[in-house]
This record gives C-alpha cells, sequence and structure tokens, in this order.
C-alpha cells in the first residue's frame, strides 16, 4: 500500500508542477501588468514603468522564457514573487489560504457527510416519502448555479433580520470589523459569520452527494453479499452498513475527487459575494489588477487543494477496497 | 477458401428483431419526466428566439423615461438601473445561454468519445499519454484558466472563444467513462471479426465501438448542457464570461444581483428562467440515462 501512496503522490508533484508552470505562463502571456502602471494618473514616463516591471519581473520585453526560469527558482525556494503593489505574495497567500481552507474544510466534511449519510438512507427506504423528498430536493438544488444559492440566501439573510429587527444571521465579512474579545467570543463571533457561506457550499454538496450515494446503494443493495451476509445471521442493519454501505462508498470516494475541483471555484463566489477575504477573492481582484504572479500562486494553491483531495481519497480507497492495498 | 452452399438450410421462424429506436421511444414517453423537460425546453427555446423580436425595446437600448422601475406595459419585466429592458435582455441572454450550453455539449462530448475511444481501444503508449493528458486538464483550475483568458472574449464572437475553452475543460470525465466501455467493447466478437477482416482500427472506432455507446454519449451530452450552462453563469457573474455587447442570462443576474432585495424584478426575472433552463435539462439528461442504460433500472426515481 505504501509503494501504492508514494507512486501516486510522485504523479500528484509533477502534474502540480506543471498545472502551476502552465498557469504562469498564460498569465504571463495573456495579462498586461504594463497596461496598470501606464494608466496610473498622472501616467509615468516609460523609462519609470519598465523599471517598475523589471524589479517586479514582470517586463513583457524580457523574453518568456528568463521570466518564467527567475519565477520558478524563487517558487522553489518557496518564493512566489512579488504583487503588484510591491507586497510579498508568499506572506499574502498563507493567510488567504487560511480562510479559504477554513471555510472549504468546514463545508467538505459538512456537505459530504450530510449527502452520503441521506442518499444512503433514502435508497434503503426507496420510493417512501423520504426517498422522495430527498430525492427531489437534491435534484433541484443541483440545478441551481452556486452563485444564485448565494446570493438567495444572502437575500433571505437580509429579510429575516429586517423581519426580526435585529442582526440574527450576518452575511458580511469574516469577523466584525474591529472586534474586541477575548479567545472564546473571538471564536463565536467567527463561527457567526461563517454559519451562512458554509451553508452555501455544504448544500451543493450536499445535493451531489446524496443524489450519488443513492445510486450507488441502489446498485449494491440487491446484491448476492448482501443478501449472504444476512443470510449468515447479520442483522439488517449490521450487513447493510458493513457490507452494503462499505461497498457503495467506494464509487463515491472518486466521484468526491471530481466534485472537489467544482467546490474549490464554487468557494470564490462564496467569497466574493460574503466579503470573505479568500484566495478565490484575491484571484479576481488580481485579475483585474493584471497581477500576474498572484495569479500563479493561486493557481498553485488551487491546483495543490486538488491534489490533496485525490491523495486523500486514494487512501480512503485503499482502506475500504482490500484489493488495492496489495 | 469459403464454399458457397446454395441450399438454404431450414431455419426456424425467428421472432422479429427487436427496434431499439422503438424500444427506446416508448421507454421515453414512460419515462415522465424527459416528457416534461422538453416540453419545459422548447417552450423556453421559443421564448428566446421569440422574445427580442416581439419586444418594443432593443437589448442595449436605453429608456431615460424609466429607470428602474416595476412591471409595466411599456416593460413587461421592468427596467434595470440604466433604463435598459428586463424582458428583451433576459430573453436574448436565454438564446445565448441556450446556444453556449448547446454548443459546449456537442464539442466536449465529441472529443470525450474519440479521446476516449482511441485511448481504450489502442491501450499501450497511446492509453497512457491520453489518460495523463485527462489528468492533467482535471488538475488545471479551469476557473483560473478560463478567467486569464478573459480578454480574448471582447468582440464579435468572442463568446465562441469562451465555448472552446469551456469544451476544452469538460470533457475528462466523459472520456473516462467512454475509456472504460472500450477498452470491454474491445474483445468482443464483432470487433475481433472487423479486425481480422483488415479495417482500419479508426473505422472500427466509429463504426462499431461509438455507435455502440451511443446511448451513454447522449445522455451525458444532455448534462454536460447543463454543466456549461451554470459555467458560463459563474463566469460572467464576474465580468469575465461573455462580454458586452453580446449577452447571456449570466450577464443579466449579474449586473441585478445587487439590487436583488431593492429591485427584485431586475433578478428574479433572469434567475428563475435559468433555474428552469437548468432544471429541464437536467430531467431530460436524467430521465435518458434511466431509459438508455439497462443497468441503471433499480435507480427510477
Amino acid at each position: 500500500m505504501g509503494k501504492f501512496l508514494a507512486r501516486r503522490l510522485l504523479n500528484y508533484v509533477v502534474l502540480i508542477f506543471l498545472a502551476t508552470s502552465f498557469a504562469y505562463l498564460l498569465a504571463a502571456t495573456n495579462l498586461q501588468p504594463r497596461v496598470y502602471f501606464e494608466q496610473m494618473q498622472p501616467p509615468p514616463p516609460p523609462e519609470v514603468v519598465n523599471a517598475q516591471l523589471d524589479s517586479l519581473n514582470l517586463n513583457d520585453q524580457t523574453p518568456l522564457a528568463e521570466r518564467y526560469v527567475t519565477w520558478i527558482k524563487g517558487v522553489l525556494t518557496g518564493d512566489f514573487g512579488k504583487n503588484i503593489q510591491g507586497g510579498d505574495v508568499s506572506a499574502q497567500m498563507w493567510m488567504k489560504a487560511g480562510v479559504t481552507l477554513r471555510l472549504i474544510t468546514v463545508a467538505t466534511i459538512l456537505g459530504s457527510a450530510l449527502g452520503i449519510a441521506i442518499g444512503a438512507y433514502a435508497a434503503v427506504r426507496q420510493y417512501r416519502a423520504f426517498d422522495k423528498a430527498a430525492t427531489g430536493a437534491s435534484f433541484f438544488v443541483l440545478s441551481i448555479p452556486t452563485v444564485v444559492i448565494a446570493i438567495v440566501i444572502q437575500v433571505l439573510a437580509v429579510a429575516i433580520n429586517d423581519g426580526l429587527g435585529f442582526t440574527l444571521l450576518k452575511y458580511v465579512g469574516e469577523y466584525s470589523a474591529g472586534f474586541q474579545g477575548n479567545a472564546w467570543e473571538t471564536l463565536l463571533n467567527r463561527v457567526h459569520h461563517a454559519i451562512l457561506p458554509t451553508l452555501v457550499l455544504a448544500l451543493a454538496l450536499f445535493a451531489a452527494f446524496a443524489r450519488y450515494q443513492r445510486n450507488m446503494m441502489l446498485d449494491v443493495l440487491n446484491a448476492d453479499f448482501v443478501r449472504t451476509a444476512m443470510a449468515k445471521g447479520l442483522t439488517r442493519r449490521r450487513a447493510l452498513f458493513k457490507h452494503a454501505l462499505r461497498t457503495a462508498l467506494i464509487p463515491t470516494i472518486t466521484y468526491f475527487t471530481f466534485t472537489f475541483g467544482a467546490l474549490v471555484s464554487g468557494s470564490t463566489f462564496t467569497e466574493k459575494i460574503y466579503g470573505w477575504h479568500g484566495m478565490g477573492a484575491w484571484l479576481i481582484d488580481s485579475i483585474s489588477r493584471q497581477d500576474v504572479h498572484v495569479v500563479a500562486a493561486v493557481s498553485w494553491f488551487m491546483a495543490i487543494t486538488i491534489m490533496a483531495a485525490s491523495f486523500l481519497s486514494d487512501i480512503l480507497y485503499a482502506w475500504l477496497d482490500p484489493r488495492v492495498r496489495v | 477458401m469459403t464454399t458457397v452452399t446454395e441450399t438454404t438450410p431450414e431455419v426456424p421462424a425467428a421472432p422479429p428483431a427487436p427496434n431499439r429506436l422503438k424500444d427506446i421511444a416508448r421507454q421515453l414517453i414512460e419515462t415522465r419526466r424527459v416528457i416534461v423537460g422538453i416540453v419545459i425546453l422548447v417552450l423556453l427555446t421559443l421564448f428566446a428566439f421569440i422574445g427580442p423580436v416581439i419586444s418594443p425595446w432593443g437589448v442595449s437600448e436605453r429608456d431615460y423615461t424609466a429607470l428602474l422601475e416595476g412591471l409595466s406595459p411599456d416593460h413587461w419585466f421592468g427596467t434595470n438601473r440604466t433604463g435598459q429592458d428586463i424582458f428583451t435582455q433576459t430573453t436574448a441572454g436565454l438564446q445565448k445561454s441556450l446556444l453556449i450550453g448547446l454548443l459546449v455539449a456537442l464539442i466536449s462530448t465529441a472529443m470525450a468519445a474519440v479521446i476516449g475511444a482511441f485511448a481504450g481501444y489502442f491501450g499501450g503508449l497511446t492509453d497512457k499519454a491520453l489518460t495523463w493528458i485527462a489528468d492533467l486538464a482535471l488538475v488545471l483550475p479551469s476557473f483560473v484558466i478560463l478567467a486569464i483568458l478573459s480578454r480574448h472574449f471582447v468582440g464579435n464572437g468572442g463568446w465562441l472563444i469562451l465555448v472552446i475553452l469551456l469544451a476544452a475543460f469538460s470533457w475528462m470525465v466523459t472520456s473516462k467513462m467512454v475509456r472504460g466501455l472500450t477498452i470491454s467493447l474491445r474483445e468482443r466478437e464483432y470487433i475481433h471479426a472487423a479486425r481480422f477482416m483488415g479495417v482500419p482500427s479508426h473505422k472500427i472506432i466509429f463504426r462499431h465501438i461509438l455507435p455502440n455507446m451511443s446511448s451513454l454519449l447522449i445522455a451525458d451530452a444532455t448534462i454536460m448542457v447543463s454543466t456549461a450552462i451554470i459555467g458560463e453563469t459563474a463566469l460572467s457573474y464576474f465580468g469575465l464570461g461573455v462580454q458586452s455587447p453580446d449577452i447571456s442570462l449570466g450577464v443579466v443576474i449579474a449586473d441585478g444581483a445587487s439590487f436583488a432585495t431593492t429591485a427584485p424584478w431586475v433578478f428574479v426575472f433572469p434567475t428563475a428562467l435559468l433555474v428552469l433552463l437548468v432544471l429541464a435539462v437536467n430531467m431530460i439528461g436524467d430521465g435518458l440515462r434511466d431509459a438508455l442504460d439497462p443497468t441503471a433500472k433499480s435507480r427510477r426515481s
């Protein structure tokens, strides 16, 4: 099993390297940092612009290969270059990555666990009221883009707050500006702000998982091995949990890898709409600022998270399916 | 050499060959979701193509006497902040969103079919290389790349570039499925027969392998339509998708989002149409998959 995981890990490292390089090259050729400086008021003289671009390694008159080599050398030592305002990208990135990771991790655990539980239960109760309600709800949610879910929930929160006359639900920012309090109060304040954005992300994930898990579970429910398990004396509950659910989880694990990319980009909208200063919001802002190094850093981060999710699903897969371990 | 015998042996009367098309048609009619979905989709298509024609306003025409006004006989869905008619914008946007969805689904399914079938049929190095490319495309943050390239979507026909890029990042999962199916089809007798008769590989793929998984491809293409529409909406929300003067539902929704509480008509109409459109497409795709995939019988819901 160790060898299997090591080989996968090596493959992922190569893929991350290529994905990040590709994103850098695309950004370096398509974004125009020169325009950003030229549009300053008052317009700086060309020599100043060139000097600025040179100091940031963004000058489009330097050959692309040379810029790339300078950049990749930095990345290999953990330095992602400077952003267009001269700030250190790496330092900013860790702060913003924390914001995004908090959002994604909680939403993933919440959404997938709920989705799998409800999907599996719906399969067991096929055609009953619970199954119909769960299937209908997940089908409906899957047809709504994350952007729309985020906006609608925000609008609903405003309406609820107005109706109650006080702020029950927070929908802007990660914490109250200028909030002072002890550790416990700070945590509470953050959780209070995190409820809605997490809900938005978890909702879409929940729908996808509930639907998929129901299908997978239905495929194994009538399988011979589940009947055998019950025939040899296991209770229905034990047979369903130990044999049916475990087998039905294997394809869901693979599915998880595919949905994770959508989740990462879904977090972009959620961050932007709910005013969280995470990686996604940073990406959108930096594209309008023609900020090549930030865009490349965000791509690196996204590739890493997707790879981490794949690696996690490899481990889960190996744990659930004994055949992989040999 | 084979010898041809003149005498035909007594053949028992064979039952009429099952007509696959008729069979599928019957199953589709039994799957109510598909019918409902098709009806909604046809109505929406009609609405999208007739709407801009019957509306007295142009898509980007501004009525300065009616800024951010509610529903009225002049403006059936109201107007936005700059006096543009929401009805015209929504229907024109619906039209473009439909086109984008259909084109992306067509292109990406074709790519998935060809790449997956070639990888599965040839195996070996071809398979390794193509699978690896698919893996790489899965890792690339497609949203970032589309956003970087968004300045190329400006101008006449710029949305076609968006279509191609959206397609370029949505074929991977289907192609993996096609590859798996091809590997199992490759060993069937009729494929062997074709190969031993000297039929070139690419002909075998296009004539025997792909037609045999057409039902899967059709169902998958339908799902791809809704994925593409959702993806386009997301990009357009940040101004990175369809660019003016072109308009799509995503653009209209993005314009209206900040007025969702104060002037709901700017947001509600385009959003409702978008959700209805995606819902209809999903109903068709989901029903098709159930009707065409014999292993999915147990999943009927």
